[in-house]
């Protein structure tokens, strides 16, 4: 029987590993973007309580249970990732499937924030990007999503189009990084 | 220049753009006048000082804000969000 | 010479480098600037306008003089400053601006010329006629004149950009700048400490003296140590910051492999964004030479840059140095001198009172008066009341004072203030929000000052940013230094005929600077424009001081009101590569795929680019020569059996929310909130100017739930206006959108044969009845949930599916394999383009951003129910009058058929100039199903021209064409084909 088949936005273009620092594709996992409709945030934060055990997460942050994550994803908007939104959910936010439109990729190693830094403009020390941080900002020239996943890893997602792009830039950076260090 | 994004924090200006003075979110009704419409759309103050403008956080948050700039020291004072400074008007 | 001693250099390890295809031998730690006065090399460079002999003058990137060229090709670096650039093996640097060699250069003849060649020459000379400047003037003055040249090849080098945040940034690292960075790091601020340098120190690096009981280079060396040990200072070497800009932000080029060969991966260079809080500038000052007749041949250069080279590199600049000046600091380096054994031939102090404990030939009360030798220098002549002397030298140490290093103070605007004492400008505080000067930059010289200043900078800049609140302020205890006063008598320019030089860069001297004055350029920043001085690499570092006050003293006026001219960034150059880093070819801007791009490719099609997207033009068929037949046969696919087209680069919107159909309402000219659940509705988008700013279709999905197409070249304009309208004016509207652009892969299937296409692949088959046309709704497609949309932008019987994007390349891959078996296949831009236009529908070649509703004809879909964006505004009577250019279709009716996109419209028989263009053509194509050419244009009154005829003129192709005006939709006027 004839099937469609499933390719994933980076594909055929990663894993990387350059110096220190290793570039890989997420699996692709489930997205949903959620933003609560107007006087909705109390009850959608009950709601996302009760049905994933997360908590409605404040401008930069991301909450997490097991293997779902929320993470803040803009004025009004969070993304839920790695399960399934519950339908309930839609009674106070809207719901939008976004699974197909990101290409998540993970940047991991020593050198990694020094990757990041040729890349973004926005502050990655400790003190301004913790663990479980999250920002909306400029990779390179692209509109991006960076969350802080453990100390050394960290999470970009930039549109699925231009995961080709996104691929050659974080290499340029890494091949930079781990050329200074020889 | 840095722009302190009331959602993101202190961001640099290259993930913003400018739309132009305040002034745009004061939409005259249906039935008002050409003068007032063409005041509206294209009559603004000059000011060398501070002024009232529009920024778009294209590549941060997507929020439009409102944000007090000094036009002579490029100085920022508060920065709103457009739709917190339109509410408050309502 | 190189001499004994303990310098900053390895003396186990040896460098071999070239220079003008010379080898010499160096150390590691030696600049090429050290290592050729250690070679015993002099002239390494010819100057500006005059070609004069040229040497080295300083130790630092202030450098005017010794500039060469490093590489070649794409990798070549012009105008390298020689005291910058460190040595390693293989370097290879040529010398600048001299033919046929350094040593015999043919246009030192300039020299000779002299007197024409002075300030405003440019300016009288070049005034006539015209033609003299393009075929004489230009080239000749291009070849004659300038510093170093670009290959003209595209670099091949990688540069990089990045960016750095800190609590504080410390600009320097000498005894100011080391200070401020420990003061501040046991704060507890996060520091960011930058040097130009390679090695932390400054000055320290190049004198002698103590800190603390220890040689003062050691201490620097153990600070640096002490620095790199604390987990938040982050030291930057080979870093010169070049610009302050607003809110704390620093722009800073970090040199990351000037100094050994390049290897894979690896920038030659990183240009830095930093943003910090509060700022401590510690970059010291720079010494100043003073004017005398023939104070430019090698070997005469700054006393600072002879007691550099004798301490940091064990250099003896020469055998018979001379040492002029008008303050202390020449005793200084004639103790070090001495100390190196190295022989003074003079000390020569313009100040009568001054004493010197030295053993050496002293002149106090004196002047040097002139210079002898060419290439280099052999003799000066010192006068002092009993008469002029002539001494054998082959090295004059000059200082004329010292100007602290306060550009960057003045990089927002700010206007330095003149400090009587030290003879020098110095900055005010708050020039720069945030940033602090202290030590030499802010005018305090001592050791001791510069320590002391370092401390109390870094404590003010923590305080202001609360840290003492953190960490309890522990002040590091204060090293002992040397604190003696500065002592200086002004001395700008010796008296006497010739030339003496102020710029050594731009050849300006003292006369041409008078002589700007006498001809009334008198303003500062006229003097510097008429005579070029402080213009080119070094932007008059070490000479606008003295230029301004030889103008204050020729206008009659005191420096403080002469004033400065403007500083600007950069400090020092910035290849325009490195702020361009890695936006080049591809870096320029992303690149966006399609989910069908590889099979795209995989079939020959040539892609063109749509924004930042790349689509299929056609394609192309095995036996096809030219384009026109590709785009042929694939409108004959949609016209005769069925088409395939990705056109998932439209923009798609999701709108959800029970204020969905209001907030449509007021985005669009038509009504939406009637549009039933399951239909699409074409719509109409204006700015609020009442012009068009975009179209599309919508589709109801559910009550609640709308989802919108744009154009692809508008997709993120609208966007950005829905947040606008939806934040900014009606945030009472209960409605939330998203992008879902990139998540649905989206294809067109149009063509009579497109029903039973789909039929084949959809779980659940579809028919006339329940699918009519400008239906909508979810389907699934081989057990994958889509969205299938009955709308035609070919106007055809057509659809457009959806499925996840993930999805894709397999769903293209099935339907154009389908189609393919019913005689169709893929279709690309080009014909996409004749099958619309055939059908008269716009693009953004019709929706250009100056017509409105009226002028494409569609004021019927202004709704006068309600308010919507643009209303206002479109009701101006300009807008809407019946002469305005109208939207029409044009066919060829003459002998020539040819229609061009571009072209101008003139009424029949009328001249086809300027005054009497009725009109333009935005967009035309060839049409097979019609055989004829067919265009879309703007025609003055043309809704009321049908039938008319009226020339098109392409007067840049020189094609004339004869044409009937008529509707523009040329084919199946009444959509009876979609809605078959």
């Amino acid at each position: 029987m004839t099937e469609l088949k499933a390719v994933s936005p980076a594909a055929g273009l990663l894993p990387l590993s350059i110096g220190g620092v290793t570039l890989r594709e997420d699996e692709m996992r489930p997205l949903t973007l959620i933003a609560p409709y107007k006087g909705q945030e109390a009850a959608l934060a009950k709601a996302l309580s009760a049905a994933h055990g997360l908590s409605w997460p404040a401008a930069g942050a991301t909450s997490a249970n097991g293997a779902a994550r929320l993470v803040w994803f803009g004025r009004n908007a969070a993304i839920l990732v790695g399960v399934q939104a519950a339908a309930k959910l839609a009674k106070h936010a809207a719901l939008t499937d976004q699974s197909d439109a990101w290409s998540c990729v993970v940047l991991e190693g020593a050198g990694a924030r020094d990757v990041l830094a040729r890349l973004t403009p926005v502050d990655l020390r400790d003190g301004a990007f913790p663990l479980g941080a999250t920002a909306r900002t400029e990779v390179f020239h692209m509109a991006c999503s960076i969350t802080r996943l453990e100390a050394e890893s960290w999470q970009i997602m930039g549109f699925r189009s231009m995961a080709k792009t996104l691929v050659h830039d974080l290499k340029t950076a890494m091949e930079g990084v781990a050329a200074r260090a020889l | 220049m840095r722009i302190a994004c009331p959602l993101c924090g202190e961001r640099d200006s290259r993930e913003f753009s400018y739309k132009g003075h305040a002034l745009a979110l004061e939409r005259p009704g249906e039935d008002a006048s050409l003068a007032v419409w063409d005041d509206y759309l294209h009559n603004r103050e000059n000011v060398a000082g501070v002024t009232q403008e529009l920024w778009f956080h294209d590549f941060g948050c997507g929020s439009w804000l409102v944000a007090e700039r000094n036009t002579v020291t490029h100085e920022f004072g508060a920065v709103k969000l457009a739709q917190d400074v339109k509410e408050a008007r309502a | 010479m190189r001499l004994e001693g303990e310098g900053l250099i390895n003396r186990g390890r040896k460098v071999s480098f070239r220079f003008d295809g010379h080898s010499y031998e160096g150390f590691e730690g030696d600049t090429l600037a050290s290592a050729l006065l250690a070679n015993g090399v002099k002239l390494v460079a010819r100057s500006f306008k005059y070609h004069r002999p040229r040497g080295i003058l300083t130790a630092g990137s202030e450098e005017p003089n010794a500039l060469v060229t490093v590489g070649t090709g794409g990798s070549q670096d012009p105008n390298v400053r020689a005291t910058v650039q460190e040595i390693y093996d293989g370097l290879e640097a040529v010398s600048q601006n001299r033919w046929p060699s350094l040593d015999f250069d043919v246009m030192a003849v300039n020299d000779l010329g002299a007197p024409f060649l002075g300030a405003g020459f440019y300016y009288k000379t070049f005034m006539w006629p015209k033609v003299f400047w393009e075929k004489l003037y230009e080239p000749v003055i291009r070849r004659a004149a300038g510093l170093g040249a670009i290959s003209g090849d595209p670099v091949t080098d990688k540069y990089e950009r990045g960016f750095a945040h800190c609590d504080v940034l410390v600009i320097g690292s000498g005894p100011t700048g080391l200070m401020a960075a420990l003061t501040a790091a046991e704060a507890g601020a996060d520091v960011i400490l930058a040097e130009e340098d390679s090695t932390l120190g400054g000055r320290l690096l190049s004198e002698s003296g103590e800190i603390d009981g220890v040689p003062a280079r050691d201490w620097a060396a153990a600070m640096a140590e002490r620095l790199a040990e604390m987990g938040n200072v982050r030291i930057m070497t080979r870093t010169s910051v070049t610009g302050a800009y607003d809110g704390g932000t620093y722009g800073a080029l970090e040199r990351v492999a000037h100094h050994r060969p390049l290897a894979k991966g690896l920038a030659k260079e990183c240009f830095w964004k930093i943003a910090a809080k509060r700022t401590v500038l510690a970059v010291g000052a720079l010494e100043r030479p003073i004017a005398f007749q023939n104070n430019d041949r090698p070997g005469v250069m700054m006393a600072s840059a002879v007691r550099a080279y004798v301490n940091r590199w064990n250099v003896a600049p020469g055998q018979k140095i001379v040492l002029f000046g008008n303050n202390d600091s020449i005793h200084d380096v004639a103790a070090d001198l001495l100390a190196a054994g190295v022989h003074i031939a003079a000390l020569v102090d313009s100040r009568a009172d001054a004493t010197c404990q030295l053993d050496v030939p002293f002149y106090a009360g004196a002047q040097i008066v002139g210079t002898e030798g060419r290439k280099a220098l052999e003799a000066v002549s010192i006068s002092r009341a009993s008469g002029v002397e002539k001494v054998a030298a082959d090295c004059l140490g000059m200082s004329g004072g010292w100007n602290p290093t306060l550009h960057l103070t003045c990089h927002m605007n700010g206007r330095p203030e003149w400090n009587e004492a030290i003879a020098a400008f110095v900055p005010k505080v708050g020039m720069v929000p945030g940033l602090i000067a202290a030590g030499a930059c802010n005018g305090a010289f001592s050791t001791a000052a510069c320590l002391g200043e370092g401390v109390g900078a870094a404590q003010a800049a923590c305080d202001a940013l609360g840290l003492q609140a953190k960490a309890p302020k522990r002040a590091p205890e204060m090293p002992s230094a040397e604190d003696r006063p500065y002592s200086i008598a002004p001395l700008w320019a010796v008296a006497g005929k010739g030339r003496a030089w102020l710029d050594f860069q731009n050849d300006v001297t003292v006369k041409d600077v008078k002589q700007a004055a006498a001809e009334n350029f008198r303003s500062v920043e006229h003097m510097k424009r008429y005579t070029t001085q402080g213009m080119a690499t070094d932007q008059g570092k070490n000479s606008n001081v003295q230029a301004l006050a030889v103008l204050a003293d020729a206008t009659g006026r005191g420096i403080p009101e002469t004033g400065t001219t403007t500083y600007r960034p950069p400090f020092t150059p910035v290849a325009v590569a490195a702020m361009a880093a890695g936006a080049a070819d591809k870096g320029f801007a992303p690149e966006r795929f399609t989910t069908s791009h590889r099979l795209t490719v995989a079939a020959n099609a040539p892609l063109i680019e749509a924004g930042l997207w790349y689509r299929p033009s056609y394609f192309p068929k095995a036996g096809e020569t030219t384009w026109r037949q590709s785009c042929d046969r694939e409108v004959g696919y949609v016209r005769e059996a069925v088409g395939i087209c990705d056109v998932s680069t439209l923009g798609k919107i999701d709108i959800k929310g029970r204020d969905a159909g209001a907030f449509l309402d007021l985005l669009y000219t038509n009504m939406f909130s009637t549009l039933k659940v399951g239909r699409v509705r074409y719509g109409l988008m204006l700015r609020e100017d009442g012009h068009v700013m975009d179209d599309g279709t919508t589709a109801r999905l559910a009550d609640d739930h709308f989802v919108m197409t744009t154009t692809t070249a508008a997709a993120g304009e609208v966007m950005k206006h829905m947040e606008f309208v939806s934040q900014g004016l009606r945030p009472d509207l209960d409605v939330r959108f998203a992008s879902v652009t990139e998540q649905w892969a989206q294809f067109a299937v149009a063509g009579p044969q497109a029903r039973d296409l789909l039929n084949g692949l959809l779980d659940s088959p579809i028919d006339g009845e329940s699918w009519p046309f400008m239906a909508c709704g979810d389907v699934k497609i081989l057990g994958v949930d889509g969205r299938l949309f009955r709308i035609s932008f070919s106007g055809e019987h057509a659809y457009e599916v959806a499925v996840p994007a993930r999805y894709g390349e397999s769903l293209f891959q099935l339907l154009r394999a389908r189609a393919e078996a019913m005689g169709g296949g893929a279709y690309g831009m080009e014909a996409l383009n004749v099958l619309r236009i055939e059908k008269g529908f716009i693009t953004h070649a019709e929706i250009h951003g100056r017509v409105t509703a009226f002028d494409i004809g569609m004021q019927g879909m202004m709704s006068k129910k309600k308010d919507f964006i643009g209303k206002g505004a479109a009701a101006r009577p300009g807008l809407v009058e019946d002469d305005r250019e109208m939207l029409v279709g044009l066919k060829p009716v003459g002998a020539v058929k040819q229609l061009l996109a571009g072209a101008h419209l003139y009424n029949d028989a009328a001249e086809p100039t300027r005054p009497n263009n009725q009109g333009y053509l935005t967009s035309v194509g060839y049409s097979p199903t019609l055989g004829s050419y067919l265009g879309l244009g703007f025609l003055k009154g043309g809704r009321a021209r049908h039938g008319g005829i009226v020339q098109m003129v392409d007067h840049v192709r020189g094609v004339s064409t004869r044409c009937e005006v008529c509707h523009p939709v040329f084919l199946d006027p009444e959509g009876e084909r979609s809605r078959d």
